[in-house]
């Protein structure tokens, strides 16, 4: 992804994006509240939250439908908060692709080129380059209601594309398409974006997509920007409850400070049991005065379940569900302080001692647990299946 | 199961017959002008069945007070068919594009002259013009028929247009084009069948108007007028191969609407 070789190629030290505390008000209500982040050449960002947090709305001032109320956006080094649209340098996919119905593909795709007075000559190549891009060459005279789904996502993007953007904006692009073919359009996404190597900013919900497909993520949460990071970084070393929770599945145990130094650090979980936990798993935020509330993050694929007490720092449960997934065993158990806890067990079985109501000991490594401020709101497992996340929005 | 289906049948008979029944009601007049414009009558008045003749369309513009009459409601019509659909889309437009500080009361006010009765609406436009010192005649009557048609225009375009992907807009302007560009290439192609459907009932509604063009019009005297004021001394029966004529021009238009307009659709559907 070298900067030469971008066809936008030029002031190669420029972030492409820059937002410097943007506000969006809509009387009262915050939509965005102080967004300041930049997004460089060539990257795949994500901007992931619930419906609701202000995602789009920052999408869309980018692009230029909606203006910030306060703060700038910058394309390119150039202030552009009150530039309509149409004289912005970046394009969108749009949710339901809003493909021009009475076009053929290939005049659907031209649109661009030609508002911008190109060359016929040239519009026909470039309509053609596209078509390859997005492997539908053979589709050129049809119109948009003789395509699948998915070949219309890629018209939208071979529609956006070829103006040869600053950066591409995708708006929920894949929630129109059913699961299979989701799964194949991350991959063609991230195929495209290499291939053309423009800088994608896009907006999900499905942290899944964003973790797969992404290579920075910024979460957001009821306008706010929680964390901006790569997918590893989120994952394990989620900045607020929100993300940690947000953000695959996790165990959140309510615990306060036993004592901590830079070394490391101790805590006792509410409820009975210790834990120790190295410097560097601990937020920065997290005050380690004796007493101070904190909650202990541990990843379900990292709690180990036993039948007997081991030898190091363990908390006893007693199971409560098991859930065969295949690959792995999910194990539901309830800590004698009645927190319920998940944890995934490698393997196609499970082992026999794993059997409703028998007591086991869960235990994990030293670069398990991730330390953050406060309790949480619900103690225990949260859930990752995106359903039932929706379903409580 | 017989017993059943057999009275379902006749059921079914029923309704078709119940059905073809409202239909000639509806047809029956329509019929009897087509039928008398082929009458040969005695005398003045084409009332009674004499005889079968191709005369009177041999000669359509024999009278020639009617056909003057006819060209004045032609050219009526297509001026203020001709301003009221663009300004009747321009409100529909306004109102399903926009939500703005009184579009509910317009939306109140332009169905009131579709529901107020005509001899009000005609009458009180006379004493407007009047009062002003307003001489009738062209002027006065195109301005009474644009008043009524806008509503008709308006409340057309805005059903044919509700449920219009308006982000198809944003998607044009995205892509570079000036909001005029993004209207005139992709909003008004997609629009236009519901336009030109408006377009069509108003002009009919301006060459059939009696009430309100009777009271605007001094001494300008169109097809219906003309028709009105002749009949206590002759109906020729020119009057019915003209109107016949007119009868045809626009279910030959709405044909053609239709069958293009179906096209259309075929093709947008993908099929």
């Amino acid at each position: 992804m070298s900067d030469a070789a971008s066809p936008v190629a030029d002031g190669a030290n420029v972030d492409v994006i820059r937002l410097d505390q943007v506000c969006k008000r809509y009387g009262s209500f915050v939509a965005v509240d102080n967004a300041d982040f930049s997004i460089g050449r060539g990257e795949f960002f994500a901007m992931l939250g619930p419906s609701g947090c202000g995602k789009t709305t920052t999408l869309k001032m980018i692009a230029g439908f909606e203006q910030p109320s306060s703060g700038r956006v910058l394309l390119e080094g150039v202030d552009v908060s009150t530039v309509p649209p149409h004289k912005r340098n970046v394009n969108t996919v749009f949710q339901q692709y809003a493909l021009f119905p009475h076009m053929t593909v290939a005049d659907n795709i031209a649109f661009g080129p030609r508002s911008k007075r190109l060359d016929e000559a040239e519009i026909t190549k470039r309509v053609s380059d596209m078509l390859d891009v997005v492997r539908l060459s053979d589709f050129a005279n049809r119109r948009p209601a003789q395509l699948s789904g998915g070949q219309q996502q890629r018209v939208a993007l071979a529609r956006a594309l070829v103006n040869y953007p600053s950066a591409l904006l995708l708006d929920e692009p894949l929630a129109a398409l059913d699961l299979k073919l989701r799964e194949a359009m991350q991959i063609e996404l991230k195929r495209i974006q290499r291939e053309v190597e423009i800088t994608f900013v896009f907006v999900t919900h499905d942290q899944g997509e964003a973790l797969t497909m992404s290579d920075r993520i910024a979460v957001m949460s009821q306008g706010v920007v929680e964390q901006i990071g790569s997918a590893t970084d989120i994952y394990k070393r989620p900045h607020s409850l929100f993300v940690a929770g947000f953000i695959g599945s996790a165990n959140l145990l309510p615990a306060v400070v036993a004592q901590g130094d830079s070394a490391g650090a101790s805590f006792d979980f509410w409820g009975g049991g210790r834990i120790t936990v190295k410097s560097g798993h601990v937020n920065a935020d997290v005050a380690l005065t004796p007493g101070e509330q904190v909650t202990v993050m541990l990843r379900p694929e990292h709690l180990h379940v036993s039948a007997t007490q081991p030898a190091g720092e363990s908390l006893s449960a007693a199971i409560t569900d098991i859930v065969f997934q295949g690959a792995s065993v999910r194990v539901v158990a309830r800590l004698a302080n009645d927190t319920e806890v998940t944890a995934l067990v490698a393997g196609d079985g499970a082992p026999p001692f794993l059997r409703p109501d028998s007591t086991v000991w869960l235990s994990w490594g030293p670069d398990a647990p991730f330390v953050l401020d406060g309790w949480p709101s619900v103690a225990g497992a949260t859930t990752t299946n995106v359903d039932s996340i929706e379903a409580s929005l | 199961m017989t017993a059943f289906s057999r009275r379902q049948r006749i059921g079914q008979r029923l309704i078709n017959g119940v059905a073809g029944l409202g239909l000639f009601y509806i047809f029956l007049p329509i019929l009897v002008i087509v039928i008398f414009s082929f009458n040969a009558p005695k005398g003045k008045y084409n009332i009674k069945w004499q005889g079968f003749t191709l005369d009177n369309w041999a000669k359509p513009f024999a009278e020639s007070e009617l056909t003057a009459a006819l060209w004045v409601s032609l050219r009526i019509a297509l001026i203020s068919t001709f301003c009221a659909t663009i300004l009747g889309s321009l409100i529909a437009l306004a109102l399903s594009r926009y939500k703005f500080k009184g579009s509910g009361g317009i939306n109140l006010f332009l169905v009131l002259p579709l529901t107020s009765p005509e001899i009000v609406l005609g009458s009180s436009l006379a004493t407007l013009f009047l009062n002003r010192g307003v001489d009738f005649g062209y002027v006065t009557v195109i301005i009474a028929h644009v008043m009524f048609q806008i509503s008709f225009v308006a409340v057309t375009v805005r059903a044919r247009i509700r449920g219009f992907d308006w982000t198809l807009e944003q998607a044009a302007m995205d892509l570079g084009a000036t909001p005029s560009r993004a209207f005139w290439k992709i909003t008004f192609p997609l629009i236009l069948p519901g336009i030109l459907a408006a377009a069509l009932l108003s002009f009919a509604l301006s060459i059939d108007d009696f009430i309100i063009t009777f009271f605007n019009a001094g001494s300008l005297v169109t097809f219906p007028l003309q028709i009105f004021g002749a009949s206590r001394v002759k109906i020729p029966p020119q009057i019915n191969v003209l109107a016949t004529m007119l009868l045809f021009a626009s279910v030959s238009l709405m044909v053609a609407g239709t069958v293009i307009g179906n096209r259309r659709q075929r093709k947008l559907a993908g099929n």
